[in-house]
Order: C-alpha cells, then structure tokens, then sequence
C-alpha cells in the first residue's frame, strides 16, 4: 500500500471528523468545543495557505499573521464606521463586501511586499518577511482611531444572505467550508504545471530558470494566492472573536502559524490542518492546567524540531523516517 | 529646532544604538561564524537582566553583581549550546528559528517561575545615578554616558580579539572553512561553544547595562530581539563592522524619529496630518529602512563573502 492512500485517507477521516463532531458537541451541550473548533479550523485556513509557499515553494515566511490581521481589520474598520459615521465609502455590515476587501487589500499587500521579499534569499527572506508584518504592526498600535494596542470590539457581524454568523453553527459550517475549498485550491494548484514549477523552483532554482521559466514571476503569484487566502482567514477570525487588536499580527502569531506547518508536516494538503489542530488542542489543554503552560509547550516544539523532521503526518502514514543527515 | 534637545536625543540615539550593538554582535557572530539563527538571543539578554538584578540585591552594589554575572550567563550560554544548539547546526534555518522559538518559550516560562511575573527595578549606585553637564544648558544622565563607553570599549575589544589573538584567527578560519580548521586539530566543538558563549555573554551584558533604565521584565529579550535581528540584516549577516554601524544608525533614527518626525512632518503637512501620522511613521521607521535597504542590496550593506 503506496503512503498516497493512507494519506487521503487520512484526509477523509480528519475533514470526517471535524465535519461531524463539532455539532455533536453543540447538541450535547458543549458549545465551548464547538467555539474551539472554529478557531482550529479558521487557523488551519491560514497553515494551510501558509503551506502553499512554504511547503511547496520553499518561502519561509514569518509574517503571515500581518495578512490575517489586516484581513480582520478588514471586517472591523467597515463596520465599526457603518455603527459610529464618518468614511460613509467603506462603511457597511455587508460580508460579501468586507470579503472582498480582506481579500483584496491582502493581495495587494502581497504583491507590493512580495517583490521586494522574493529578491531575497534564505534567512534574509525569513526577517523581511517578519519586518514588513512589524510595520503592518505598529501602523495598527499607533492607529487611535481604531483603538491602537487596545483593539477594536466588531459590534456586528459580516451580514451575509441565508447565513447568520450570529449562529454559531453557520459559522462554523461556513470556516469549515472555506477549509475544504481552500484545500481544494491548494491541491489543484500544486498539482497543476504551475504548481511544478513552484516546487522545481524550490529543488533548483537555477535549472528551472536555464528551462526558460520566470521562477520570480511563479513565486510571487504564489505569494499573492498565500496572502489573499491567509487574509480570509483573517476576516472569518475577526468574526470569530468579534474583537481585534494588532497582537493577532505580532511576530510570536507569525513563528506559531510557521509551527503548526511543519508540526503536521509542510508540503502536503491535510499536514498543516493536523499541525493546527494539534497545537489548539495542545495549547488548550496546557493552560488548562497551569499558567506555565508555555514551558511544556516550548519543549514539545523543541522536540518536534529536533526528533520530528517529517511532521506528525510522515509519523502517521509511514513516511516519517528522517532524511540521512 | 530645539539644539539643546537634538543633542540630547542624539546621545540617547547613541547609547540606544551602542545597546543594539551588545546584543547584535553577539547575534551576528553566532550567525556568521556558525551558521545558526538563534531567535533566542533575546532571552539571553533577559536572563542577564534577572541574574545581576537579584545579585544587585543580595550584595548590594550593581557593578560587581554585573561582574559576577558574566560568567554566570556565558556558563548558562555554553550549556544551552552544549545540550540543543549544536545538534541543530547540520538543519536548515527554518529549524533553527523554530527550535529557538521553542527556546524562547522555555526560558521565559522559567524566568517567569524564579523572579514571578513582575519587573525588577535595579538600584544605581549613587555617584552613577547622577547628571552630568557637559556643557553650557546640556545635562545627561552620567549612567547613559557608562552604556555608550562600555559599547564603545566592547566594540574595540572585539576587533581586536576577532583580527590580532589567535582566538579570533581560529574564529575567522572555523566560519570559512570549519572542516579544514578541526583537521588541523582544532577542538572545533570547544570554539563553537565559547563563541555561543561569548555571545551569550554579550547580550547579558547588555541585559544588565538596561535593567536600572527600563528594570529587568519578562518581555524585555521579544522586544530587542526583533530590532536586534534588524540591525544585523541591515549591516550584513556575520560582520561586526557591519553590526556596529547598523545599530549606530538604528539607534539614531529610532530615537530621533520618535522625537522630531512630527516636527518634520509639520513642515509638509497640517498639524493634525502629521501629529496623528507621525507616531505611527517613527514606529516603523526602522523597517522601512530594512525594507529599502534590503531591496537595493540584499544581502545587507557588508556583505559575507561567500564560503
């Protein structure tokens, strides 16, 4: 049995699992697990678009988490100028609208950032990723206007028709619906000749370009695809907590969504969404039990770092036997 | 303008940038000379604050708590490399800031369990905790002008000790060619953990010089680390010449963007524009300086040359 099906079937039984036990938990009485599962779920959207340049195309980005607060300031800013006046242009509750702002203010941010990111290399890549998030950062402390550090409470939800995000449930079902679509789209894309483009430009660079292909110009659509669909994600958080505050861009949100990559395993579709799904868990479970739950969970990233080269995923589906070194 | 207060903020500039340098040459040394990113270096610098603010008190004079430090943190630092950072030198860079980030969790989390979640304010002697005129209306704090000579003196005992001992022949050979040196019977394992050390030891240090100014808190090593890292992209991964310069410049700007940017801006704007923009530019001044610098040279304004 080739590791292919036992990782689809893996797939099929976490997406299995994550459709059908969260409203379990809701019917017996358990709202909080249904409140975890979203969260899980809309952080797994943004590993999962953060896969997509770094398992795939080799981009270590550390400053993901500025796209998923913009995304959520995007859904913040319309609707907190529709409840108090002023900016009457992007004053709305409307969420198709709010959407397409998080969407599109991300990729633009993507774009303009990504080339001057991707004419760097390695580690240099690493912190400018990481210095551009900063500035997204600090622009957000020092706007009064929307609260700075203390944040911004989101009054009213994205109004969308037919669903209400209000509910619980609707929420939910609409994150878990955006995950499996937004792994859909990875899938499709890296299996797709662009897509083996991208991870022949992660193997060799040079041989690809010497074939005749703009490797710069593949990289930084993907780059863009990244930020747009960790934008989203931003935008479905921003209705999840109904609160936001430029600690959710801070560059520890950044290091820990690089985390939950490589913790399920970078460069597949279901690794990151296992990777997040365990660190939720994890981290839920260690602050349940001591305020020093930072020390147990330090060490278990250090262990995965040192002992668990191919992510929880290659233990899973037997292809965990390290890379000689 | 205010000359009284350029001059001033200059020297806070200064000794901002020559604390930057403490702890970037320690992370830029790591980095050039063995090839590993370590996002911990922070906690180092936080580890430093605590040791010598709890030694501060048990003698009861700051500046032999600081001597006695030192060797406690460059002990600490050798066996952090010792038991985690040497089995990461043959992985990649996205293991090494991981693990560190794992790191960082561990040694703050411990922080927190032996000096509690509260900031320690570490007492200055009395003949530091004083002001100094150095001319005519221009007062500084006499312990601002200790930060900047002690940075000014690390920084010259570190181009020495890197271009004329025979410690840093063996440093300079072990980051060309670190086979080569440990063929010709160097214990490369011992180099590589004093260099650790010695970087450990340069970002305690700088820990201890900022305690008694901002006291010795939990979230004081993610606050510098992120700047620290900054300074040395722009001055060129593993060059301390680069790193001096860089934290001069960061320094500088930093602190005189925070105080005269609105000013600036005035010139060019309303009031109002530019006292609500303002904050918000100055905070992200140095990295849009990254960013520029970065994308005209990307490999910083020195360079490593290539192995």
């Amino acid at each position: 049995m080739g590791t292919m099906s036992r990782k689809s079937l893996v797939t099929l039984f976490v997406l299995a699992a994550l459709a059908i036990l969260p409203p379990i938990f809701l019917w017996a009485g358990n709202a909080f697990y249904l409140d975890l599962a979203t969260r899980l779920v809309i952080l797994a959207i943004a590993a999962v678009s953060l896969n997509l340049i770094l398992g795939y195309g080799g981009m270590a980005s550390f400053g993901h988490a500025a796209f998923i607060g913009i995304g959520a300031y995007a859904v913040g800013i319309p609707a907190y100028h529709n409840t108090y006046g002023e900016f009457d242009l992007v004053a709305s509750y409307n969420g198709m609208f709010q959407i397409f702002l998080a969407v599109g203010i991300t990729a633009v941010f993507a774009l303009i950032t990504g080339v001057i990111c991707l004419r760097t290399k390695g580690v240099y890549f690493i912190m400018i990723t990481m210095a551009f998030a900063q500035m997204v950062f600090f622009m957000f402390v020092s706007l009064e206007v929307y609260g700075g550090d203390d944040g911004l409470v989101i009054d009213t939800r994205s109004e969308f028709p037919l669903i209400n995000l209000d509910n619980p449930l609707h929420l939910y079902f609409l994150s878990f619906g955006s995950l499996v679509a937004a792994m859909l789209i990875v899938r499709t894309i890296t299996r797709s000749q662009f897509g083996m483009v991208l991870q022949g430009s992660m193997g060799n660079d040079e041989r690809l370009v010497s074939l005749g292909y703009n490797t710069f110009a593949y990289k930084l659509t993907a780059y863009v695809i990244s930020g747009a669909m960790c934008g989203y994600a931003g935008a479905l958080l921003g209705n999840f907590t109904t609160f936001i505050s430029p600690e959710m861009m801070g560059w520890t949100r950044s290091g820990e969504l690089m985390f939950m990559v490589i913790l399920g395993g970078a460069g597949s579709t279901i690794g990151p969404v296992i990777g997040s799904a365990l660190f939720v868990l994890v981290e839920e479970l260690f602050s349940s039990y001591t305020i020093y739950w930072h020390l147990p969970f330090g060490i278990m990233l250090l262990a995965v770092v040192l002992f668990l080269r191919r992510g929880l995923l290659g233990v899973i589906s037997g292809s965990g036997k390290n890379e000689g070194h | 303008m205010d000359f009284t207060l350029l001059f001033i903020q200059t020297i806070n500039g200064l000794q901002l940038g020559l604390l930057l340098f403490l702890v970037a040459s320690g992370l830029t040394l790591v980095f050039g000379i063995l090839d590993f990113v370590n996002l911990a270096h922070g906690s180092l610098y936080m580890v430093g604050a605590f040791i010598c603010a709890s030694l501060t008190f048990i003698i009861g004079n700051f500046l032999w708590a600081i001597v006695i430090s030192l060797p406690i943190i460059a002990f600490i630092g050798y066996l952090i490399e010792r038991t985690i950072v040497q089995s990461l030198y043959t992985r990649n860079h996205l293991d090494h800031v991981l693990g560190t980030f794992g790191l960082i969790l561990v040694l703050d989390t411990l922080a927190h369990l032996i000096w509690g979640p509260a900031g320690i304010a570490v007492p200055l002697p009395q003949w530091l905790d004083g002001r100094v005129e150095l001319f005519e209306g221009v007062v500084v704090p006499t312990f601002r002008l200790l930060i900047i000579g002690t940075g000014l003196a690390v920084a010259a005992g570190l181009f020495w000790l890197v271009n004329y001992t025979r410690l840093g022949m063996l440093i300079r050979a072990g980051a060309s060619n670190r086979t080569m040196v440990s063929a010709l019977g160097i214990d490369i394992q011992l180099l590589f953990g004093l260099v650790f050390a010695l970087g450990a030891t340069l970002a305690g240090l700088a820990g201890m010089l900022i305690s008694p100014i901002t006291e010795a808190s939990i979230g004081m090593g993610g606050e510098i680390i992120i700047t620290a890292f900054v300074v040395i992209i722009i001055g060129g991964i593993g060059s301390i010449k680069g790193a001096f310069i860089a934290a001069i410049i960061v320094g500088l700007i930093d602190t005189l963007g925070r105080s005269f940017l609105d000013t600036l801006f005035k010139l060019v704007m309303s009031i109002e524009a530019a006292e609500s923009s303002a904050p918000a530019v100055s905070a992200m001044l140095v990295y849009i300086l990254m960013a520029l610098i970065l994308a005209f040279k990307p490999q910083g304004l020195f360079p490593p040359k290539v192995r």
